[in-house]
């Protein structure tokens, strides 16, 4: 199976390929590194692009205007706190413009902590990025759903924000893409690019489909009756996994909603799942205060207040400067697989 | 004020016919009358910030008059700042548009009421959201001049800006993406020098003796021209273009010009006493014997009147539906469930 970069990889290819993009670029991600989580290897039209965050956005922006469909990437997301501001009128180009003026184009960026990335490769930028209204966000959790969303990405006429989590990055998905050979081996063969010199490679691209996975749509990827999970990007397998723990030991059925797009999100199915459980956790590694999962959590007390059997809880990152280095610091810092047991054996375990 | 650097050779109009002279006075003087309006609205309760380009005429006019005009990659791309409103004229644009923006009416075309006068945008000429944040523009400008140098043709991308912010990081992104050797970018960079930030003197801040001498660490065309004499700004504007559109490379075009009411209505759109484009270009013609004095006043009588009809016109016009606020948040609608009350 294909893993997320590998997945990403053959999304920009078909994008390439059949919906009009013609301008893949970012530092480091044209040849001979084809991103530094090789995101972007072997592409046709992946270019690279001088050392300035701003000078890409502002590229995208003006190819988006141009009609371009531009896929640009800001090689960390801790990186990209300098152009807010143009995201900011990219994001509110339409609206500004009375409606006249689209700009679809795709900033993606490595999103989060699980890497040992120490304080400036473990950001998240969900609260500022759901801030830039106008602007679409996805986080996918897996290799397909990285594909759909990408696929998806590309052919919307608004910008979107493609959040990819640094730690899944390299994990293999469960379920093949479209047209993805059945074997792992003969997908690396085919499409990774050989250590050393590579100047002559070129990739054989397997003949993958179109695969879309709908901006705004969440996914439930284990349904369950004693409470929901709300979570996205590298926290949703950790809360399947526990989620899978707790059902085998008979300890819980934990229904994971899996929220993909973080803006617009998929209200109707976090509310249906709410109203069924009667119990919620918001699961993210953001920092706590203005926590993009407050909102939801503030949404859910307005909206769902008597459906509550108990108290919502919010687990998400403690709001330090920054991420740190050791280990002892980073898994104290965000959620890890422990503590999400933890937050989720409370609110089951909660009387009514 | 700084002199100029390089002086147009000839005569004090060159090449340029009478009805050419002719056709940009009127243009100058329609802008001035419309500027001049704007801010009077403002100062009447009528509309609120005021921001333009009164002193930029000559150039903006000359500038207007000489792009490419047309949507998409083809044709010119225009990433403009807020003094532009003389170039929007020259291209086509009708006063009675700045008024409803200034108005805030529903039938502002730039932006349905929703930002200040003079941020135009106007798709069907390749003109981009004009923005308040400084200097931006030069970034976006970097992608329109990529999408015109990937495609056949000789269409250039135009930014423009000013003085005060070539100081930010912006200003450089365009100068170092426009000369990247891979792909050089057909991109006529322009900078009107007005000598203020606002408030704060050029000399106080820029150690440059001249922002066109940027253009020297790229070993790119660069000029710094007198912006108020319309023959040197239409000539200077053509040379530059006809690099620009032919080699496919960048040019640096410093503009200096004065700021005839202050940088905005903040600092209270006052007159000051600096050089009119206007005044200048008219002793030229009235000396050259191309018009009269009173075929002059005509032009500006005309353009008061006008403007005055596009004034009671426009006072007519109903102002943006509350429910309006929810249009073009995304290209497509809404989705149901999105957040729309405002809190609880």
């Amino acid at each position: 199976m294909a893993n997320m970069v590998q997945a990403i990889r053959l999304a920009l290819h078909y994008g390439e390929e059949n919906l009009g993009v013609r301008e893949i670029f970012g530092e480091d991600v044209g040849p001979p590194l084809g991103g530094v989580f090789t995101a972007t290897q072997g592409l046709r039209t992946a270019w690279n692009s001088p050392l300035d965050e701003r000078g890409i956005v502002g590229a995208a922006m003006g190819l988006a205007w141009a009609g371009f469909r531009p896929v640009a990437e800001i090689q960390f997301v801790d990186y990209i706190f300098n152009v807010i501001d143009l995201l900011k009128l990219a994001a509110n180009a339409t609206w500004t413009s009375g409606g006249r003026y689209k700009t679809p184009m795709v900033v993606m960026t490595p999103t989060g902590s699980g890497i040992h990335g120490s304080i400036y490769h473990s950001h998240s930028f969900d609260s500022i990025a759901t801030k830039l209204h106008g602007m679409k966000v996805v986080c996918p959790s897996n290799p397909l759903d990285a594909y759909g969303l990408m696929i998806s990405a590309i052919k919307d006429d608004n910008p979107v924000l493609f959040l990819k989590p640094k730690a899944l990055l390299r994990v293999k998905g469960e379920e093949l893409i479209p047209g993805e050979p059945a074997n792992e081996k003969e997908l690396r063969a085919m499409i990774d690019a050989p250590i050393g010199d590579r100047a002559q490679w070129k990739p054989r691209w397997p003949d993958v489909k179109e695969y879309a996975v709908p901006i705004g749509q969440a996914k439930i990827s284990k349904a369950g009756k004693d409470a929901t999970v709300v979570t996205h990007g590298r926290l949703a397998p950790v809360a399947l996994d526990v989620a899978k723990a707790f059902a085998a030991a008979g300890t819980g059925d934990v229904e994971v909603v899996d929220m993909r797009s973080l803006v617009p999100y998929d209200w109707e199915l976090i509310k249906a799942s709410i109203k069924k459980t009667g119990r919620v956790l918001f699961l993210n590694e953001e920092t706590e205060i203005t926590n993009f999962g407050e909102h939801l959590f503030r949404r859910t007390v307005d909206e769902l207040f008597y459906d509550l059997k108990v108290r919502p809880r919010l687990l998400c990152g403690k709001a330090t400067p920054g991420v740190g280095l050791s280990p002892v610091l980073e898994y104290v810092t965000v959620p890890q697989k422990a503590d999400v047991g933890r937050a989720l054996r409370e609110l089951i375990d909660e009387p009514a | 004020m700084a002199q100029p650097t390089v002086a147009v050779s000839g005569g004090p109009f060159g090449t340029m016919d009478k009805a050419l002279l002719l056709k940009i006075h009127t243009l100058m003087v329609r802008a001035r009358i419309l500027e001049e309006r704007c801010i009077k609205m403002g100062r009447t309760g009528e509309g609120y910030f005021w921001i333009g380009g009164p002193g930029e005429e000559a150039f903006n006019v000359s500038l207007g008059l000489q792009v490419k005009k047309g949507q998409g990659p083809r044709y010119d791309y225009l990433n403009l700042h807020y003094r532009n409103s003389a170039t929007l004229l020259a291209m086509g644009a009708t006063t009675i548009d700045g008024i409803r923006q200034m108005r805030t009416v529903a039938t502002d075309p730039y932006t349905k009421g929703r930002n200040f006068v003079n941020h135009y945008c106007v798709p069907e000429w390749n003109v981009v959201p004009v923005t308040s944040t400084i200097e931006t523009q030069y970034s976006s400008a970097i992608g329109t001049a990529i999408a015109n140098a990937r495609t056949p043709g000789d269409a250039v991308t135009i930014v423009t800006g000013g003085d005060g912010g070539t100081a930010e990081g912006d200003f450089h992104s365009c100068l170092v993406w426009a000369n990247r050797p891979i792909l050089p970018l057909p991109i006529l960079i322009i900078v009107v020098n007005n000598h203020y930030a606002i408030s704060v003197p050029e000399q106080t801040q820029h150690g440059e003796k001249k922002i066109s001498d940027w253009g020297k660490v790229f070993s790119m065309a660069a000029k710094t021209i007198d912006g108020n004499d319309v023959a040197e700004s239409y000539a200077s504007i053509k040379e530059a273009l006809a690099y620009c559109r032919k080699e496919r490379k960048p040019y640096l075009l410093e503009a200096v010009c004065s700021r005839l009411y202050g940088h905005s209505s903040a600092s209270g759109a006052n007159r000051v006493n600096e050089p009119d484009c206007i005044a200048l270009f008219e002793e030229k013609l009235t000396a050259q014997g191309l018009a009269k004095k009173e075929d002059l006043e005509k032009v500006w009588s005309q353009a008061l009147a006008e403007v005055d009809d596009a004034h009671q016109q426009v006072k007519k016009e109903p102002y943006p539906s509350p429910e309006s606020i929810w249009e073009g948040v995304y290209a497509e609608p809404l989705p149901p469930s999105y957040p729309t009350k405002g809190g609880s």
